[in-house]
């Protein structure tokens, strides 16, 4: 998930780069996580959801850490609304990522509700490394494609496992899911900010665990990045511009992703 | 039911704020407060989510084996480890701390 940092802008390195090369690029990022969908297959049948139920989040959600959140909620006995909104508010990324992948893809509008599927992390990180459209256009693709196919065939295989594996917690498979969430929270440290938002967001969610139903301490820790831009705003208004990227001050930098 | 529901939802949710960034004009989002919210908002989520399964059982907290897998893949990644071995640097170590009885 390295590829995240090269998101912060198009590296202009070689606009002639051969298409093998991007290929290459987007079929590693595409296999690597692809088979992590054999995790969520088994954690999503480990925590009562069925074949068809497993198998419908990965062809029809498709972004990972919405799927894992959703399955660990209803697991922890949230309620489907609790859970389906704390897997909704983490796919609100996806919209951004879109904004700048339809500029850098300029997808003819028929061809959108189809392409939309597939903007998630690891499509937008190679498609907006690549120097030119048409390259652009290859590593959405080739990624889009490996990592779909793959991710619902390791889905589909984990779910299927899961019963000859038996107890999933003795494989040690119970921690599949937070170790995806480290690794994609981990490229997004870029700054103290960022920091402090996951600092905040984890003593929230930790503290509201025991009094709050399941589900709702995911939706409060969110509570810390209004929270920290507030408080980065104020800041920001005494001492001047730090790494931040408060309203007075946009430096229009691609830090968002 | 609750369960299909639940999928349900997220379905609809998660492909229409995908679809929504591919056909609303750039200059709506654009916005730098609703931008840094966006960034901010994943950062929140996914560190209250690592945390909140790696201490979690049930409303109790409690420290076992997980956070012997979630400190492997923390490594992991200090070390750029590709995606799939943090996670099964993760899956192995919690295995392992759970068969020597942690």
């Amino acid at each position: 998930m390295a590829q995240q940092t090269a998101l912060t802008d198009t590296t202009p390195d070689s606009t002639d780069k051969p298409d093998a090369a991007v290929v290459r690029d987007a079929l590693g990022v595409g296999v690597a996580v692809g088979l992590s969908g054999f995790a969520f297959g088994v954690t999503s049948a480990g925590s009562g959801l069925g074949l068809l139920q497993t198998c419908a989040l990965s062809l029809l959600v498709f972004t990972g850490a919405s799927q894992f959140a959703l399955v660990g909620a209803l697991a922890a006995g949230g309620n489907p609304y609790t859970a389906a909104a704390g897997a909704f508010f983490l796919g609100v990324r996806n919209a951004f990522y879109g904004l700048r992948l339809s500029q850098v893809l300029a997808l003819p509008r028929a061809v959108r509700p189809f392409a939309a599927q597939w903007v998630i992390d690891e499509t937008t990180a190679v498609t907006l490394a690549q120097p030119t459209r048409r390259t652009a256009r290859i590593g959405f693709t080739v990624t889009g494609l490996s990592l779909y196919l793959l991710w619902n065939l390791t889905t589909l295989l984990g779910a299927l496992g899961a019963k000859a594996i038996g107890d999933t917690r003795a494989w040690g498979l119970d921690a599949a899911g937070p170790a995806v969430f480290l690794a994609l929270l981990a490229p997004m440290l870029t700054t103290a900010t960022e920091r402090a938002v996951a600092g905040l967001a984890v003593l929230l969610g930790l503290a509201a665990l025991p009094v709050l139903p399941a589900g709702v301490p995911v939706l409060v820790a969110a509570l810390a990045a209004p929270l920290a831009l507030l408080a980065e705003g104020r800041r920001g208004r005494r001492t001047g511009p730090t790494a931040t990227d408060a309203p007075e001050h946009s430096k229009g930098s691609g830090e968002d992703r | 039911m609750n369960t299909w529901i639940a999928v349900g939802l997220t379905v609809l949710g998660c492909y229409a704020v995908k679809l929504a960034g591919l056909l609303v004009p750039a200059g709506a989002m654009e916005r730098p407060f609703v931008r840094r919210l966006a960034a901010l908002l994943p950062v929140a989520l996914l560190a209250a989510l690592t945390a909140q399964q790696t201490f979690a059982d049930g409303h109790a907290l409690v420290l076992d084996a997980r956070a012997a897998g979630l400190g492997a893949a923390a490594v992991a990644l200090i070390l750029r480890a590709p995606f799939l071995l943090v996670v099964a640097a993760a899956v192995l170590v919690t295995a392992g701390v759970r068969a020597l009885g942690g």
